[in-house]
């Protein structure tokens, strides 16, 4: 997949609330390719770094520019699963030519999109069941499907596995990977050290709402650069 | 008041309603003219101004939640204050409206059956409303980042809450038809009670209990009560039914 929208470069990016600030001074360039996994204990504001770079917050100061455009227009490169995903009440397949027909598809791209999408996340046998009658990890893999078939040059993933048993979550980075492989951009959150290690080529770090790090992932996890980052691979870092 | 010996005054006003209620059975049961010609316009009436309520009420709920305009908190305001409109008002102004005398007398529309669709749709479309955008406030909270997430703009946004919500909004819908169905004042005020024309449910009640006339009253009155029970278990069961499939 060429590239578009993407680097995306987040220059001096804050994020108060409250009076709070949550995100200080974030200075990050995501370019395609790599798998980046943003890691940080709970609170250090992951969510909201992918809730700013998706457009669904605006930053309290700084900038967030994609490439040579609006962020409007990058919209349509990009996607996100949530942790909980809202699944509208209709089918499976519905779920997924809803989101095809935002962008526009007609029905019969739209239908075979569909297919596809439902075929590569492993749910094409369930595509006339009610989605919200689905398990929480067929709704996350629908969510992945849905995602999926609008072909985003970037997918932003927010702790999709966090709430999933270990077959979901195998089931579920599998798919995060084929989609890696289609040449999909991946960015994920996560505070599960050993999930990161399987899928991470790149590690953000975040600790106080501060980038404290961004490595490779076999050198950020053999020889963190920072006292936090190393003491958070050992398990010992405080909130 | 005189009375028989040995039958007293509350007895003899229990036969009577007795009696009532006997007069009252029979005319529903052999679907008596008169009462299924004013039962008929009724629903006419009152389902008309529950849908036009429904599709001027249900979209403005979801449009208030939505979209950020100057004096929308003032809209919400005046929503939930509408909830409580008077009727009688409201039949005065529609009847100041549609006079001969008023700015739309020339539509002929007094003591029609289309005033009076017009008073119950104003006085129907803010419990609509009201009752929508609360629901869809909540919904909109859950929905929110996903629905933007997947692009959808504002209009579509509010369309897919308007199907999600569904279910729900019945409810709303039917708290309208409630109001409407129950509803004399404005009625009474722009239709005229006119037999064979603008006669309702609620206003036959009110004058044939002010001429004595309690069986026919009564009969109406069980209709009245008949009606909204199906309309509303009908409306359970759809929204039960449909619920579990989805």
């Amino acid at each position: 997949m060429n590239a578009v929208a993407l680097p995306l470069q987040l220059s001096g990016v804050v994020w108060e609330a409250g009076g709070q600030r949550r995100l200080d001074g974030i200075d990050l360039s995501i370019e395609a390719g790599a798998r980046t996994i943003v890691l940080g204990p709970n609170g250090a504001g992951k969510s909201l770094l992918l809730r700013l770079c998706h457009g669904l917050l605006q930053p309290s100061a700084g900038k967030i520019a994609w490439r040579g455009s609006a962020g409007a227009e990058a919209a349509g490169h990009q996607a996100m699963v949530f942790q909980r995903p809202i699944m509208l009440r209709r089918s499976v397949a519905a779920n997924v030519g809803y989101a095809l027909n935002l962008r526009g598809l007609n029905g019969h791209d739209r239908r075979a999109r569909t297919a596809a999408a439902l075929t590569s996340t492993g749910l094409s046998h369930l595509a006339a069941q009610p989605a919200r009658a689905l398990s929480v990890g067929e709704q996350q893999r629908l969510a992945l499907a849905r995602a999926w078939a609008i072909e985003p040059e970037i997918l932003w993933l927010d702790e999709p596995t966090a709430s999933l048993d270990p077959a979901a979550t195998f089931a579920v980075e599998g798919i995060i990977e084929a989609m890696h492989r289609a040449g999909c951009k991946i960015v994920m959150t996560t505070h599960d050290l050993v999930q990161a290690r399987r899928l991470a080529d790149e590690i953000v770090f975040l600790h106080h709402g501060r980038l404290l790090e961004r490595q490779p992932a076999d050198r950020f996890f053999a020889n963190p650069a920072t006292a936090e980052g190393a003491a958070f691979v050992a398990g010992t870092l405080s909130w | 008041m005189m009375v028989a010996p040995g039958i007293s005054p509350r007895s003899t006003s229990m036969q009577q309603i007795y009696d009532a209620f006997a007069t009252a059975l029979r005319l529903i049961v052999t679907l008596d003219p008169g009462l299924v010609e004013i039962v008929r316009l009724s629903l006419e009436v009152s389902l008309s101004a529950v849908g036009l309520a429904a599709i001027i009420g249900l979209p403005l709920g979801g449009a208030v939640v939505l979209f950020a305009f100057p004096g929308r908190r003032a809209l919400v305001v005046l929503l939930n204050s509408l909830m409580g409109l008077p009727p009688v008002i409201v039949g005065l102004v529609v009847y100041l409206l549609l006079s001969r005398a008023g700015p739309f007398g020339v539509l002929g529309l007094l003591f029609s059956p289309a005033a009076m669709i017009l008073a119950q749709t104003i006085l129907v479309t803010p419990i609509v409303a009201a009752l929508a955008r609360q629901f869809l406030e909540d919904l909109w909270s859950e929905y929110a980042d996903q629905l933007h997430s997947l692009g959808a703009h504002r209009g579509q946004a509010l369309l897919t809450l308007l199907w999600e919500g569904r279910f729900s909004l019945t409810t709303a819908v039917l708290a309208g038809f409630g109001r409407a169905s129950a509803e004399v004042g404005a009625v009474m005020i722009v239709g005229g009670n006119i037999e064979h024309a603008t006669r309702t449910m609620t206003t036959a009640i009110a004058l044939e209990t002010s001429k004595g006339d309690l069986s026919l009253a009564l009969g109406l009155g069980l209709l009245l009560m008949l009606l909204s029970l199906a309309i509303n278990g009908a409306a359970y069961l759809i929204r039960d039914l449909a619920g579990r499939r989805l």
